[in-house]
């Protein structure tokens, strides 16, 4: 065409007028924008005449960033913000579980009685998804509404790029981008939402390894197991007036030993299938803004909270409706869930878990919130601690942590089954929904596949290892 | 206190006409037969997702972290009859280099052609804002810069003169605190008068120094403007060439800049026909 041709000749009197301005045009360019607006802020920017007062920022600073204090203070926090979590959240359980189990339960059970619903629809139903998600939410909703908007204040403070900062230095070493630890961050929150974080990271290979290892962060759906487990098992190992504070260091070991993780991967990664170059980032340090504690409060409680508690709900459902069925349909006499949990077990003992805990996981792959309440479902099933005439595969009323924790027990629960579901919850498969996430962000389907069997794979190692050392020592 | 300060002086503006945000209508996610896009520009972490909520009502998740806005996030709102599409741009430092971030929110507004580009500033930390509202300047002529943060800059005892910096840069300059809600209304009142051209902007272009340079920029400049005589930036363009950027040049041999100003004089066809 002969437009085209125009504009090709004008490209080249652009490329001889290159020559024309110079080598260094595009720094010339950058120091004039630069000196023009010094210029112009200086013109229309008034400081305040006295000195440089006490600046409280550049102080906080100092604190917060500093080589060593720095990390210390920043496990204080988390330690500090998991305790008020825990310590906070099991009166407000307790409550719960009072009103949708206790008092829920027989109730709706009355109802079908009186309106005679065949006994398998009201097993579905009732004992089967009513359940179950009364369980999600009794156990979810506390800890989440305590800790979503204590970790949101921290985030609006401005905590969280000082966090990054902090760490920067390891992720440079571990030949990670910098950036990977904004994306890390947004992982804690929720793994999917830190996979799409990592488009902040522009170098491929770098993004890949923040993708892959943005599951060692552990997520708001594995946030309950671990201070759940923590403080029903690892809590009664101390005195009481330490049982939450000895809890609280649990999950902030597990949370440490993820993000350990996150850096040993990505170390391993990129010396292997994603070898290269660091690139250099700048990381601006906002400054402190005094967060607006109740807006803040309700912006977590309405998007984190609520947003997490209804999608464990939406799979909740479905879930107890299995779990129900499996209780209750047989072959063979015995009912399909005992023959998974019989088939599992051999493989638990020997990643000191049990097939019960590994049936749940097969159960939790859509979302790791239902984890807990499915290991309670099955416990019942499998002890035939149900109530009988209820038909089997009811979960148990629990009123207390007590009753959790002897009911666990005399499922056979040890110590060590306590550690290892804690270590296997933080590193096996992401769920679904990240995985369906990876694949969209990485569109391959081999990246897709090393993401999601590269932690399992891990877990199953990591987990045997614990086991056996366990039982070479403890018998 | 800070809040009885805040009541014993008040704002000069509640008392003006011009003060009626309530004309303001927050559409949400719907941008049906929107009359006018707007871009939001700036720095990261400048409080371009409170200003995106503040005019949608939408509630994307703003944090105190730099690259909190990953891609675009749009949003409409209606304001004094007329309806705007709104898109959250990344917040960049610059749009010069070649970052995935810098490159969504140039072509945006340089193929997007936004009705008016807003750029978020933080007052407290203007030089280093005022190096992207002067990138952004070079490309579009519809700008209103919101001097944000005001709060801050009042706490840090700093006086942001905005009358000044308006003069200075040639754009309309609104000071906000978007976090409270404060100078919303200016601000709808700014956009709209760019939009509908009742806001002439005159935005200050970037002196050279070098006169080699000069001259090779003003020589490329008229040659591009002999070929694209609707091009609004063919200064910028010229400077981009001049810089080497592969995009750039891409886009004039592939006619996507030529093709910017029918785009342009269609746009201004259907105002002609609509009024």
């Amino acid at each position: 065409m002969i437009n085209n041709d125009k504009h090709a000749d004008l490209l080249q009197t652009a490329k001889q007028l290159r020559w024309q301005a110079g080598q260094n045009f595009h720094d010339q360019l950058m120091e004039d924008i630069y000196a023009e607006a010094a210029r112009l802020a200086d013109r229309s920017v008034t400081r305040p005449d006295e000195k440089p007062r006490f600046d409280l920022d550049r102080t906080i600073d100092q604190i917060v960033t500093h080589p060593r204090w720095g990390f210390l203070l920043m496990i204080l926090l988390f330690t500090l913000v998991f305790w008020i979590t825990i310590s906070g959240a099991n009166v407000p359980s307790g409550w719960l579980a009072t009103l949708f189990l206790d008092m829920g339960h027989p109730w709706l059970k009355e109802m079908s009685a009186l309106i005679g619903l065949p006994w398998w629809l009201d097993g579905v139903l009732i004992d089967g998804m009513y359940l179950a998600t009364a369980w999600v939410i009794s156990v979810m909703l506390p800890p989440m509404a305590i800790f979503f908007p204590l970790f949101t204040l921290l985030e609006d403070f401005g905590y969280l790029p000082r966090v990054a900062f902090n760490l920067d230095n390891i992720f440079k070493k571990s030949g990670a981008h910098g950036k990977q630890a904004l994306s890390m961050m947004m992982g804690f929150g929720c793994n999917a939402a830190g996979v799409i974080a990592t488009r902040i990271i522009d170098s491929p290979r770098e993004r890949l390894i923040a993708i892959i290892t943005n599951n060692f962060a552990l997520c708001n759906g594995r946030w309950p197991t671990q201070i759940l487990v923590a403080s029903l098992f690892l809590g009664t190992l101390v005195p009481a007036y330490l049982a939450g504070f000895a809890s609280a260091m649990a999950v902030v070991g597990v949370a440490l030993l993820g993000v350990f993780l996150t850096f040993a991967i990505s170390w391993g990664l990129s010396r292997t299938m994603l070898q290269g170059e660091v690139s250099t980032f700048s990381l601006e340090l906002p400054p402190y803004r005094p967060p607006r504690v109740w807006q803040t409060i309700y912006t977590s409680l309405i998007d984190r909270t609520i947003f997490v508690l209804w999608r464990a709900i939406v799979f909740a459902l479905p879930a107890g409706a299995v779990i129900w069925l499996a209780a209750n349909g047989t072959i063979g006499g015995i009912s399909i869930a005992e023959h998974m949990i019989a088939f599992l077990d051999p493989i638990g003992w020997f990643l000191g878990l049990n097939g019960i805990i590994l049936v749940a996981y097969i159960v939790a792959i859509p979302a790791n919130e239902i984890v807990i309440p499915t290991i309670l479902m099955l416990i019942v099933l499998s002890t035939s601690m149900g109530d009988a005439g209820a038909g089997t595969g009811v979960m148990f009323e629990l009123e207390s942590g007590a009753e959790t924790l002897s009911l666990l027990q005399n499922g056979g629960w040890t110590t060590l089954t306590a550690i290892n579901l804690m270590i296997f919850s933080l590193i096996h498969n992401p769920c679904s929904t990240t995985i369906y996430t990876i694949y969209k962000e990485t569109g391959s389907k081999k990246w897709t596949l090393v993401a999601s069997l590269l932690p399992l794979a891990l877990g199953f190692v990591v987990t045997f290892f614990v086991a056996q050392i366990w039982y070479l020592f403890a018998g | 206190m800070k809040l009885d300060d805040q009541k014993q002086t008040p704002l000069p503006c509640e008392s003006c006409p011009v003060h009626h945000a309530g004309n303001l209508m927050k559409l949400g996610v719907d941008m049906t037969d929107w009359d006018f896009v707007v871009a939001l520009a700036g720095n990261p972490n400048t409080g371009k997702s409170t200003v995106f909520n503040a005019l949608t009502g939408l509630r994307q998740h703003t944090g105190n972290w730099p690259g909190k806005t990953v891609g675009r996030a749009e949003g409409g709102f209606d304001y004094d009859a007329h309806r705007y599409k709104i898109v959250d741009l990344p917040g960049t430092y610059s749009l010069l280099s070649t970052s995935y971030d810098e490159e969504i929110a140039r072509d945006f507004i340089l193929f997007g052609q936004p009705d008016v580009t807003v750029i978020v500033v933080d007052a407290t930390r203007l030089e280093r804002n005022l190096n992207l509202v002067l990138q952004v300047l070079q490309i579009t002529d519809r700008a209103v810069v919101a001097l944000n943060l005001m709060d801050e800059a009042r706490r840090h005892h700093l006086e942001v003169d905005d009358h000044r910096l308006a003069r200075d840069l040639g754009v309309p300059v609104v000071p906000m605190a978007a976090r409270h809600g404060e100078g919303i209304d200016l601000l709808l009142k700014a956009i709209s008068d760019v939009a509908n051209g009742r806001t002439v902007c005159r935005p200050r272009r970037i002196q050279i120094e070098s006169p080699a340079v000069q001259q090779a920029v003003t020589q490329l400049e008229a040659e591009l403007h002999d070929r694209f005589p609707n091009l609004p930036n063919s200064r910028w363009v010229a400077l981009r060439l001049l810089d080497g950027d592969v995009q750039i040049a891409e886009a004039i041999r592939s006619g996507e800049l030529g093709n910017l100003n029918r785009a342009e004089t269609v746009s201004q066809a259907a105002e002609v026909a609509q009024s």
